[in-house]
């Protein structure tokens, strides 16, 4: 086991690797110059080379990366004297137009989408799967029609349409104050406030994942209902409760696991369209913001590695539990 | 005595869209304890769903069973059809207990050996999880499980084909059932793995005086094991009696060409295996007749149009020995015979 993860912990780390390297070089091979971008209106040639310089962007390409590589772990200084700027390690980058490390326009945008992600992935999971079973285990019945009309509108309905028909019925009916929304509310200071910020961007994404969820749960359910191990069980005496839950549920959920864990780690980079209709400014939002308003490129070359970060490391998490559930990965 | 299981009258059907598919019919028979009936019979003849309703293991919602399998306990007679589930429940594994064909996935991939034995064990007794081990720990030896303190804390697929098989004849036998049905044990196993295992069933019934209900299409296994056979065909019981009565004087044509079509070492090299013509009639809608007729080699001898028009009642031909057939006993024997020297 122990070999397992740290083989697995190894690869993951070398991913980590290559990929600053792949999303730098993309990012350095766009025609976007920071330099004229951030040059302002009194914009001359000297002033060009001179931002040119201060950004770091005179040098080849690949010593580019380095230095980035190099301040994500010791940090990086940015131009000297009066405009002499520095982001502390862990450093990815200096965001121009907002004249702040990219991090630190990470740091105010990460909890908005962190917590819309941990409680939309609750409700979607939870939801999901119960409905899945219910669905699996009432099978023929209303309770498993009513789940396959729920798995049909939520997952053929685009989120878009889903998020605003949500939000203008929660509009409608005065659950949500669109002036506030947005605003940052601590969930330890106001909880409430937190909840109500919240629960309906939760909604809508939970919805469309939800419908997801109860799809595979149905079917892995049925499926395994029908495992020779099952049938086992049941010759054994086992209680049809128990033959659900410890027979049946660990095989059924154990390949919902990598769909959790690429849903998730891929939402904590940003869920773009339910942070616009919602107003939050969360990674997603302000990615948006960096592509459309500003090419803001070091926020943008940021944002991605972040989220591409997550989707990698919540593979690792994924392949881990699944050694964890199945004997057959954890000793073959 | 009354005989430990008695099957009455039991048929099991399946609505289908495409109609009632009769899987089983009015097949009745009985096991003693400590003896071996073994049912054989094409796939599709019904063997494994008389064994599963045996069980009680049929969904009633999917499944329209009458007749009666009654189990004498000691505690008084119990029908396993008309009890309620729960009651049927806490005899499965307990009076009756079943091992699969496939040993490779009738076990859990995710849980220890020790796991599943327990909690077959645990489900009927009262002890806790070290008493269940320890209980497991005997079966694995019993069954002759080597090095089982090691063995038995590993996981299914560290297990061979055979030493599976013989997991669980440990786990069914755990709570020593009077009635163990295998269903086709051996079928998955290597030829040289079959015989251990049939050997280990055999040595398990002597140490608990079982009754096992021997399900298989094998005849050698039967001629080897059993004290008893029933021959199925196409959902009924065509053929039942002591194992050296049919296996010397069949009283049916269906059980006459199942004995031809075993192969022969000592037979002339390069000559064709012999078989059963046609196929098995279709469960829907079977015909008024015989359900053989139309393979039925000896249904020409039968005056009249009789096979094709008339269901043959279950008859005793010989002392203990029941055939569906309109040839008497004496026939059969003649015309296969004839057929043999022409």
């Amino acid at each position: 086991m122990l070999k397992y993860i740290s083989r697995r912990i190894a690869y993951t780390l070398l991913l980590l690797f290559l990929l600053t390297i792949v999303v730098y070089l993309i990012f350095g091979l766009l025609p976007v110059d920071p330099a004229r971008i951030s040059c302002g209106i009194h914009c001359n040639p000297a002033v060009v080379n001179g931002n040119r310089h201060r950004l770091g962007l005179d040098v080849p390409l690949y010593e580019q990366w380095w230095r980035f590589f190099l301040g994500i772990f010791v940090g990086r200084t940015y131009g000297d004297g009066a405009a002499r700027f520095t982001c502390p390690a862990p450093s990815l980058g200096y965001s121009f137009p907002n004249n702040e490390c990219v991090t630190t326009v990470m740091a105010h945008a990460f909890p908005f989408t962190l917590s819309l992600a941990i409680g939309a992935f609750i409700l979607w999971f939870v939801s999901g799967v119960s409905l899945g079973v219910l669905a699996a285990r009432f099978r023929g019945t209303w309770i498993d029609k009513g789940a396959t009309a729920f798995v049909l509108i939520g997952s053929s309905m685009p989120i878009f349409v889903l998020g605003l028909l949500v939000y203008i019925g929660a509009l409608l009916m005065h659950w949500i104050d669109p002036i506030s929304q947005g605003q940052w509310v601590s969930p330890w200071n106001d909880p409430f406030g937190f909840f109500k910020n919240f629960i309906f961007p939760w909604i809508t994404l939970a919805l469309t994942f939800s419908a997801v969820y109860t799809r595979l749960t149905r079917s892995n359910v049925i499926e395994t209902s029908s495992e020779d191990f099952i049938r086992t069980a049941r010759a054994k005496g086992v209680s049809p409760r128990r033959v659900l839950v410890k027979h049946n549920l660990r095989t059924s959920l154990a390949p919902l696991l990598t769909n959790a864990g690429i849903d998730f780690g891929g939402l904590l980079g940003g869920a773009i369209i339910t942070e616009t209709i919602y107003q939050l400014p969360g990674l997603g939002e302000i990615s948006l913001k960096a592509v459309l308003q500003n090419f803001d490129l070091p926020l943008i070359v940021g944002t991605t590695l972040f989220a591409a970060t997550f989707i990698i490391v919540f593979n690792l998490i994924v392949d881990i539990a699944y050694a964890y559930l199945d004997p057959r990965v954890r000793i073959g | 005595m009354k005989p430990f299981l008695e099957v009455k009258n039991l048929s099991v059907a399946f609505p289908t869209e495409d109609g009632l598919v009769q899987a089983t019919d009015d097949v009745s028979f009985s096991v003693d304890l400590g003896r071996t009936l073994a049912i054989v019979g094409e796939s599709g003849s019904g063997k494994s769903v008389s064994s599963m309703a045996i069980m009680g293991l049929h969904n009633p919602k999917r499944t329209v069973i009458s007749g009666e399998v009654v189990f004498n306990l000691e505690s008084g007679p119990v029908d396993v059809i008309s009890s309620d589930e729960e009651t049927v429940r806490k005899m499965r594994g307990k009076s009756m207990a079943m091992v699969f064909q496939d040993p490779m996935s009738s076990l859990h991939p995710y849980y220890t050996i020790n796991n599943q034995i327990s909690e077959a064990w645990l489900l009927h007794n009262k002890g806790s999880k070290a008493d269940a081990r320890k209980r497991s720990l005997e079966m694995l030896d019993l069954v002759g499980i080597p090095d089982p303190h090691k063995r038995i804390d590993e996981y299914p697929h560290q297990f061979s084909g055979g030493m599976r098989q013989r997991v669980m004849i440990a786990m069914s036998l755990v709570n020593n059932p009077k009635l163990l049905i295998a269903d086709e044990p051996t079928t998955a196993l290597d030829v040289t793995v079959q015989s251990e295992i049939l050997a280990l069933i055999q040595k398990m019934q002597k140490e608990f005086n079982t009754a096992v209900i021997l399900i298989t299409h094998d005849m050698g296994v039967v001629a080897e094991v059993a004290d008893r056979i029933n021959v199925m065909y196409a959902g009924r019981l065509v053929e039942q009696g002591a194992v050296d009565e049919i296996f010397y004087r069949p009283a049916h044509p269906y059980t006459v060409g199942l004995l031809g079509s075993i192969p022969r070492v000592d037979e002339k090299h390069g000559s064709r295996l012999k078989t059963i013509n046609g196929q098995p009639p279709s469960l829907i809608g079977l015909p008024a007749g015989c359900a053989f007729a139309s393979r039925c080699e000896f249904a020409s001898h039968v005056p009249g149009n009789l096979c094709a028009t008339t269901r043959p009642e279950t008859q005793e031909k010989m002392p203990d020995h029941f055939a569906r057939c309109h040839l008497g006993a004496a026939q059969v024997q003649q015309i296969s015979s004839s057929k043999k020297v022409g």
